[in-house]
């Protein structure tokens, strides 16, 4: 006779009659497993006890207790004989915070910096894959508070346009009949109609910013993507327009020309504003450049798998400081006479090499990680050779070295530091001049910790946000 | 019948016959053609403006500038530099200050990073919160910036040498440096050299002759204390009794500075603190994945065996890490070699910076000193690349 089924289901043990486990909490019994659990774990904890309790009085009467926050003048931080006072003196990097932030950007104009950099955080917030509850939190919270910040330090112009730049996605995403029935016109009275458009922005943009091209850009860009192309969701066309409306957006922001945006040339960029530029235009140079050496690598012509693994491999074998003299020393020895490349320019195409070279490793381990089935599976269902790249495998093998590619991302920015090197002014090259003004000598360490907290704040945010997105990467897909 | 088609019975036989320019492998090279001739082209046209850019700013070519007069001094060398030296004197001092910081710095980087890495898995929580701290730290900051902040903020501040910090009155930390003893030595000294490689030889018997009893009798000897004492003994006793060592150099204040003795200058002491200390972060961490990756199985079944604390992380558990440890520590020790260019930053006389700096500035020759200095990072990179492959596929798991 056999028994219903359920009866097979085993009983979970804790609902049987057991005693609950004794349960060892409080404070005493933690010491007991955590702190004192062996003789050499014992002498361990007191070991490093009296070490804190020797090194972190004076840190902290140092940075806080002795510190001088108040005041504006080296004065402050001096006793009444004229010597230096004992604790850190924050006053210097008080004083310093404009120029390490901005460089020597013009003060009337750091707004531009704020625009960008607000616009920047706004459109990555709408492409980057948050947790749902940061992300109806920084909604609520963040859009507005943004939205009100971009007004006040932009005002007008700026900020509509910022405004028009974030309400952008949603248009080309929207679910419209009307737009629907625009797209189905024919290819060329479309392509005419964007066409039209972008010369008009164009020459408006030429009459009001003396940027015509970027004009121009904008709008084809967004034409193309309003009548040619259809986005299934906001984020897909916000990453859209970040890959190609930003850039040429925040280069004509920056750079200006034109009667209502006075031309800041580039070495007048500095501080932190620099330190970001490189790193991001890095980041976003690199990465395409990255996949497409590492394919080139794994390609089945001698000569393009030759050139790649050469360049790589050469890249990776020598200091990155080599390869920036090399973009600023003997960069201009290549090109033809009186072609002068700008200082910041050179500096960007040593970092964006250096970094690709690296970045191609870690897509080639990725995409070694696919089992060659994937490729024969799509290539069974009549995918061409690069439709089976872009749809099936590129897609998996870069999720799988995210962790790989963020830490390329963080090394890229610690290595941006080194653009200090060749006369640039980023952060380090800021603080560096700074600690060295006759009136402030002597305030380096206050320097140097503010330039390195600033700096341990990103890399650590960028790795922790990359843990928290590999495990939830890992949870949703069983794969890999 | 030659290619494909259709026959007159209107069957197929073969693949359809392809138009020449799609066929794979025309294409191929056709591609393979044009990318090359883009790249030599690209090649020639910017040979070609660099020539003439050179011709114009009335700069010299070639490698005769190795011979010349240097005129620059070197505050630290490993052999003898002066002014008068030529360039390519300058750059074995500037080579070998580079292999000097970077030897030093992997010796400490390795110690300090195998503590970390341990020490983050304590169970011991204040020591694991620690080592979390300190690698956290410091990954997370540029190394150009740690830098500064040895050289600038800690090491420049320090007295002048008459007030130095004296250790035990022998060795010295001032501004100027760390000043140590230095010991005088007789001619004969190779023979402590020699006293060491012939205690390694016989380290190195003793090793295969104890791995050979252990396989067939099970019985184990303690070759690692023996070897060490193989290598070591005979040299230190020929150092003391063979009249090698005459005695020690004690510096001493003379005037402003130290006369006599050893002087490690201090862009040296903040070079080696900071990449020990940045490398160590990172080795740490590798040390920590490394043990991580080895299954709790494989320790609870030594545990049964009756292996005790030591023993399991001795026998069962580093051999296996070592598998997956060296591969990432050995890109760590390159990428120390490669940081310690930094060195350009505070002034250090290392490659780069005697090379690519000074000589370059003095000479003009970007292509040629610029070369040169990349070539001896990529010759010792892919040296040790090629080592490297060697020992993995020697180390990887047999499959049976």
């Amino acid at each position: 006779m056999i028994p219903p089924l359920r009866d097979h289901v085993p009983v979970p043990t804790s609902a049987r009659n057991l005693p609950p486990p004794v349960v060892r909490t409080g404070p005493w019994r933690w010491m007991r497993a955590n702190l004192f659990y062996s003789p050499w774990s014992t002498a361990a904890t007191l070991l490093f006890v009296a070490l804190f309790a020797v090194l972190a009085p004076p840190l902290l009467r140092w940075a806080v207790l002795d510190a001088t926050w108040a005041g504006g003048t080296r004065d402050a931080c001096l006793d009444a004989a004229g010597g230096l006072r004992p604790g850190a003196c924050w006053v210097f990097v008080k004083v310093r915070f404009g120029q390490l932030m901005y460089g020597f950007y013009p003060v009337a104009q750091r707004w531009r910096v704020d625009a960008v950099a607000l616009t920047l955080v706004l459109a990555l917030a709408a492409v980057l894959p948050w947790r749902p509850a940061v992300q109806r939190v920084a909604a609520l919270v963040g859009a507005p508070l943004a939205g009100a910040a971009l007004a006040w330090t932009a005002g007008g112009w700026t900020a509509a346009l910022a405004a028009a730049y974030l309400a952008a996605p949603l248009l080309l995403a929207a679910d419209c009949e009307a737009l629907d029935r625009v797209r189905q016109r024919s290819a060329l009275a479309r392509a005419a109609a964007v066409l039209a458009v972008a010369a008009a922005a164009g020459w408006a943009g030429s009459v009001l910013a003396g940027a015509p091209w970027a004009a121009a850009w904008c709008a084809l860009v967004l034409g193309a993507g309003v009548l040619g192309l259809r986005f299934r969701t906001v984020r897909a066309a916000a990453l859209y327009l970040l890959a190609l409306v930003f850039p040429v957006l925040a280069h004509a922001l920056l750079v200006g020309g034109g009667p209502a945006l006075p031309v800041v040339p580039t070495e007048q960029w500095g501080g932190l504003f620099l330190t970001l530029t490189i790193g991001l235009v890095g980041m976003g140079a690199s990465l395409p450049l990255g996949i497409l050496l590492a394919l080139g690598r794994r390609s089945e012509l001698p000569v393009v798998r030759l050139t790649c693994i050469g360049f790589i491999e050469f890249i990776r074998g020598v200091p990155m400081i080599t390869v920036l003299f090399l973009a600023s020393v003997m960069l201009p020895l290549f090109l033809p006479e009186g072609v002068g490349i700008d200082k910041l320019l050179r500096a960007l195409i040593g970092v964006a090499l250096f970094s690709a070279a690296y970045m191609a490793e870690v897509v080639r381990g990725g995409l070694q990680a696919i089992p060659p089935g994937q490729r024969e599976a799509a290539e069974s269902l009549g995918l061409g050779r690069a439709a089976v790249m872009a749809l099936v495998i590129l897609p998996q093998a870069l999720r799988i070295v995210i962790p790989g590619i963020v830490n390329t991302f963080i090394g890229l920015l610690k290595d941006t530091s080194l653009v200090a090197v060749i006369g640039l002014l980023d952060l380090i090259g800021m603080i560096k001049t700074a600690t060295s003004d006759p009136n402030w000598l002597g305030f380096a360490s206050e320097g140097y910790v503010f330039v390195g907290l600033v700096f341990w704040v990103l890399c650590y945010g960028m790795a922790r946000y990359s843990l928290s997105l590999e495990q939830r990467l890992r949870t949703g897909a069983p794969s890999s | 019948m030659a290619g494909g088609g259709v026959d007159d019975r209107g069957v197929s036989q073969g693949p359809p016959r392809e138009p020449v320019w799609t066929a794979r492998r025309v294409r191929a090279l056709a591609i393979q053609g044009v990318i090359l001739a883009v790249l030599l082209g690209l090649l020639a046209w910017g040979i070609d403006n660099a020539i003439h850019n050179l011709q114009k700013a009335g700069i010299a070519s070639g490698f005769r500038f190795l011979g010349n007069r240097a005129g620059f001094d070197i505050n630290f060398r490993l052999i003898d530099y002066s002014p008068a030296s030529t360039y390519g004197r300058a750059f074995v001092v500037g080579a070998l200050n580079t292999l000097t910081v970077s030897l030093l710095g992997i010796a400490a980087a390795t110690v300090l990073g195998f503590l970390l890495g341990v020490g983050r898995l304590s169970r011991n929580w204040l020591v694991a919160r620690t080592a979390a701290g300190v690698i956290e730290t410091v990954r997370n900051m540029p190394l150009l910036l740690q830098l500064l902040f040895w050289y600038t903020a800690v090491l420049a501040p320090l007295p002048r040498p008459r007030d130095a910090f004296s250790l035990g009155g022998v060795a010295f930390l001032s501004n100027r440096g760390l000043t140590v003893p230095r010991p005088l030595t007789a001619d004969t000294v190779w023979m402590v050299g020699a006293a060491a490689v012939l205690g390694a030889a016989a380290a190195l018997g003793l090793a295969l002759w104890a791995a050979r009893r252990m396989r067939l009798t099970g019985r184990r000897l303690p070759v690692g204390w023996a070897g060490l004492a193989l290598v070591t003994l005979p040299a230190a006793a020929t150092l003391a009794w063979g009249g090698v060592l005459l005695g020690w150099e004690v510096p001493v204040l003379k005037g402003f500075n130290f006369a006599g003795g050893l002087t490690l200058v201090p862009e040296l002491l903040a070079l080696w603190l900071a990449l020990t200390l940045y490398s160590g972060a990172f080795i740490g961490e590798t040390v920590r994945a490394g043990i991580l990756s080895v299954p709790q199985g494989q320790v609870e079944a030594a545990r049964a065996l009756g292996l005790g604390p030591a023993g399991v992380l001795r026998l069962v558990v580093l051999p296996q890490a070592m598998r997956v440890i060296i591969p990432p520590m050995t890109s760590q020790y390159l990428n120390l070699l490669k940081n310690s260019s930094l060195a350009v930053v505070i002034g250090f006389p290392d490659m780069v910076s005697v090379f690519s700096g000074t000589t370059l500035n003095q000479t003009g020759q970007a292509i040629e000193t610029i070369g040169m200095t990349m070539l001896v990072y990529l010759a010792i990179s892919l040296a040790i690349s090629a080592a490297m492959n060697l020992y993995n596929r020697k180390m990887a798991i047999v499959r049976r």
